[in-house]
């Protein structure tokens, strides 16, 4: 369906819009091949392949690490141009231990989750910024250059000043809640966001808990299965080859039992994650557009306080025809960005929830085909 | 004073030696049956006129008359018991191949296991009083095809003290002779002072109420399954009769508390300081096999209690994630997603339930089992503890005897002649003490052996059909598990819903 679809959605848009799971748009296709974990540090392999003309070459990669992911991120969010675009979140700085855990764990060539959480940022990154921007110079560079970006962490003063600054944000945000919008759809929108952005986290939480519990249900198996075959070794009676499957079995069903955990990880509590990062991003760009609007209504006041003055007319009317332009063109791209948002978000909602039934289902059949075997030997004995 | 007589009379010569036996003074204060001991000491001394020839099968069956019948029928019957095993030891005196007899009696037994059944049900708790001074009474139903009790079925109301009481009496009357008896339920202060100041019937831990419920089913049962046991006066009467006299001393903090608490820093001190140097090759495995055992019954044991837990942990943040995803359902303004979030969260909502139902079969299943065996171990850990006990009275009197021994020659060197019938007398009589210990060191011994047998028998067989039970269950949420997740939309037709969201959601992004 979602080719046709959005193709239709998108169509005055020219270029089709590219989510993590379309792939219908080979002008741009971005992948992360690889996660490397040095030390502290994770290094991905971003490949690109495109037929855009603004790359030099059609296929190329380049390794790049958290800190350049964030780093673009920050340069989407300080530029004024993409105020109306819903700018991805940046993905949360991995966390060595669990991803190398879940990196373990996964084994066989599953995706990493981390892995994924960067793979549907560029996607998302790369699906849009060409059709707004296609010469989008930072994202280019991000993408192309070969050498390290040389991008450093924030120093301490920089960051204090990024925290002053949300600081300040975040005073602005109450100061304009207050704000009534003329317009239906944001007055909703804004409405909808900020509760449904209180659910998803509330919805993490419990889904982090519910993973981890599943997880130490899965561990207590280890415990029993040493505990069970130690019995085994040391049993004088004639039950001991019946210990030692019935130790087997709880060796794998551990295993099971772990993938159901992990599993519930990344279909629910991930995309439940994400998606709290991306309503914020979404609240973020209504933020940005009611300061617009405040803006423009201040402009509109200082216009009317020139004309009653007779003074500075004429720059005051500039300044309100910028901020009236400004606010128009913002409020014209967010619309279709939230709309676009809503879509997405009922695509990928369906995908992870109909992956999770799947996988449950399919765990619950092998756990039931282990049980099925394991009594059947078990009986025997 | 007949409860200083009573645990003599079980050891007939042994009446005039108290000292020989120092704990089992201590052992007659716990014991509170007195009518039943009267008939005992009768019966004790009727022994010797009863034929002891008698087949060593019909031992256990056999039925003394005599006695004074002057108390209820049980009384009687106490006697017949008690008057079998103490003819034992005389036959294993009189028989030169002792050896074949414990076979051939245990394999009497284990027919009597198949011949009669005894299902005890102990149900509908109930609390009796309030505050601090109130009760829980539990319905005790039996069934049995047993020909010594009056009905074949029967129900009387008992209180957990009447339990410990019963468990005191059967341990006072057996623990000695080497049998195993099954370890009563632990008290818990702690969770029967919640269940007494639980104000109405809401408040009361179900949990713990339910728990020693089924504590006190499974160990009534474990009793009914031995075959001397079951057939006990005392047993017999717990499930009968309509009153039964008021087991003493069986709160934790009373005097019978600190007595049996000084009992066994005793037990622990003659453990210490007594060495036995084993000479029995099966005993020295077996007592190393149990102590083994014991340390891997405890460590899984642990193991499962954490899954327990655990999966009650997993069950309440399962309902918590229900509650959250039914709520985010609600704020979702798209109205298939909404839907399928709602379906999310039923789907949750059963998961959870079963995961209860997995903690419950985890716990009743296997770890009560397991908690059920470390206590036995402890019973078999008494019962070799006993056999020390028997060793080293046996010890004891040989040293007596040497030492009597040698005052006689003395005496017979100094020529005090009138001294010395005393002497020979005091030589005669350790002579017999020693031969007497040296015989229940024998018999002790021996009876241990038959009950280990036994004892691991029905552990296979516990374990075994515990853990096919468990897999079971498992078995059994697995299957639910499938049908709920099938009967998730996006789960079981998964393209359906893809087109409804699908067709829904490009026509909710054209208006």
């Amino acid at each position: 369906m979602d080719a046709a679809d959005s193709a239709d959605m998108l169509e005055d848009e020219k270029i089709r819009t590219q989510s993590v799971d379309l792939n219908t748009d080979t002008s741009l296709m971005v992948d992360i091949s690889d996660a490397l974990s040095e030390r502290d540090r994770v290094k991905f392999t971003v490949h690109t392949k495109s037929t855009l003309p603004n790359f030099k070459e059609s296929e190329f990669s380049v390794v790049r690490e958290h800190e350049e992911f964030v780093w673009l991120h920050d340069r989407y969010v300080e530029n004024e141009e993409y105020a109306g675009i819903i700018i991805p979140p940046a993905p949360p700085k991995p966390d060595f231990d669990v991803s190398r855990e879940k990196l373990q764990k996964l084994g066989e060539g599953e995706n990493s989750m981390t892995k994924e959480e960067f793979q549907k940022m560029k996607a998302r990154t790369g699906s849009r910024v060409p059709c707004y921007f296609p010469r989008k110079l930072n994202f280019n560079v991000f993408l192309e250059f070969k050498g390290e970006l040389n991008v450093r962490g924030k120093n301490k003063k920089e960051r204090l000043g990024g925290l002053f600054k949300g600081l300040a944000k975040g005073v602005d945000e109450v100061l304009l809640s207050g704000q009534k919008d003329v317009d239906e759809f944001f007055e909703t929108e804004k409405k909808f966001l900020v509760e449904y952005n209180m659910k998803l986290k509330d919805c993490t939480r419990t889904a982090d808990r519910m993973t981890k519990s599943h997880k130490n249900v899965a561990d207590s198996f280890i415990r029993i299965s040493s505990s069970v075959s130690q019995m085994g070794t040391s049993e004088y009676m004639d039950i001991d080859r019946f210990l030692n499957k019935l130790a087997e079995y709880f060796e794998k069903a551990r295993k099971l039992e772990g993938r159901v955990a992990s599993d519930e990880d990344l279909k629910s509590s991930d995309l439940l994650r994400y998606y709290v990062r991306d309503t914020d991003a979404a609240k973020n760009l209504l933020y940005r557009r009611a300061r617009c609007l405040a803006d423009y209504e201040n402009a509109n006041k200082a216009l009317d306080k020139a004309r009653v003055k007779g003074k500075e007319v004429a720059a005051a009317e500039t300044a309100q025809q910028t901020a009236s332009e400004k606010f128009e063109h913002i409020s014209e791209v967010a619309k279709q960005e939230l709309t676009d948002f809503k879509t997405r978000r009922v695509q990928q909602f369906r995908k992870n929830m109909t992956e999770r039934a799947e996988l449950e289902l399919k765990h619950a059949k092998a756990h039931v085909n282990l049980l099925k075997t394991s009594l059947g030997l078990l009986k025997e004995l | 004073m007949e409860d200083d007589r009573e645990p003599a009379a079980l050891f007939d010569e042994d009446v005039d030696t108290p000292e020989a036996k120092p704990d089992e003074e201590t052992n007659g204060d716990l014991f509170i049956g007195e009518t039943t001991e009267i008939t005992l000491d009768d019966a004790g001394s009727k022994k010797d006129d009863t034929p002891v020839e008698s087949d060593q099968g019909s031992a256990d069956i056999e039925r003394l008359e005599g006695g004074e019948n002057e108390e209820k029928p049980e009384s009687s019957a106490a006697a017949s018991v008690d008057v079998t095993n103490l003819s034992k030891p005389s036959k294993d005196e009189s028989e030169p191949a002792p050896k074949e007899k414990p076979e051939e009696k245990e394999v009497e037994e284990e027919e009597e296991d198949d011949t009669f059944d005894m299902n005890i049900k102990v149900s509908d708790p109930e609390k009796i009083g309030d505050g601090m001074s109130s009760y829980m009474v539990f319905k005790v139903t039996t069934m049995t095809s047993i020909p010594t009790y009056k009905n074949s079925e029967m129900f009387v109301k008992r209180r957990f003290s009447d339990f410990l009481g019963l468990h005191d009496r059967l341990n006072s009357k057996f623990l000695h002779l080497g049998r195993l008896v099954p370890p009563a339920p632990e008290k818990s202060v702690v969770g029967m002072t919640k269940v007494k100041l639980g104000k109405g019937e809401d408040n009361n831990p179900v949990d713990f109420i339910n728990k020693r419920r089924a504590a006190l089913e499974r160990y009534l049962n474990r009793v009914s399954k031995h075959p001397i046991l079951r057939e006990d006066p005392d047993f017999r009467q717990f499930l009968e009769a309509d009153v039964l006299p008021r087991a003493k001393d069986t709160a934790a903090l009373s005097g019978g508390g600190l007595k049996r608490f000084v009992k066994s820093v005793g037990d622990t001190m003659f453990q210490l300081t007594t060495k036995m140097s084993e000479s029995d090759q099966w005993f020295e495995e077996k007592q190393q096999q149990i102590e083994t055992l014991d340390l891997q019954l405890k460590k899984l044991h642990q193991s499962i209690e954490v899954l327990a837990l655990q999966r009650r942990d997993l069950s309440s943040s399962t309902a918590a994630f229900a509650k959250s995803t039914a709520m985010l359902s609600n704020a979702e303004e798209h109205a298939t997603l909404s839907r399928a979030l709602s379906q999310l969260a039923e789907v949750e909502e059963k998961i959870e339930q079963l995961h209860i139902q997995q903690a419950d079969s985890d716990f009743y299943v296997v770890a009560e089992l397991l908690k059920d065996y470390i206590g036995l171990i402890q019973s078999v850990k008494a019962s070799f503890q006993e056999r020390v006990r028997s060793y080293s009275n046996w010890q004891h009197a040989q040293q007596m005897l040497t030492k009597k021994r040698e005052a006689l020659v003395k005496l017979e060197l100094a020529s005090k002649n009138e001294k010395l019938p005393q002497a020979q007398e005091e030589v005669k009589e350790w002579e017999q003490k020693v031969e007497k210990g040296e015989e229940d060191f024998g018999k002790i011994s021996k009876m241990i052996q038959k009950e280990m047998a036994r004892f691991e028998k029905n552990r296979v067989k516990d374990f075994r059909e515990s853990m096919i039970k468990y897999l079971e269950a498992m078995m059994d949420s697995q299957q639910q598990l499938i049908k709920y997740w099938e009967g998730f939309p996006t789960g079981g037709q998964s393209h359906c819903i893809d087109k409804l969201i699908s067709i829904s959601s490009s026509n909710q992004n054209k208006n």
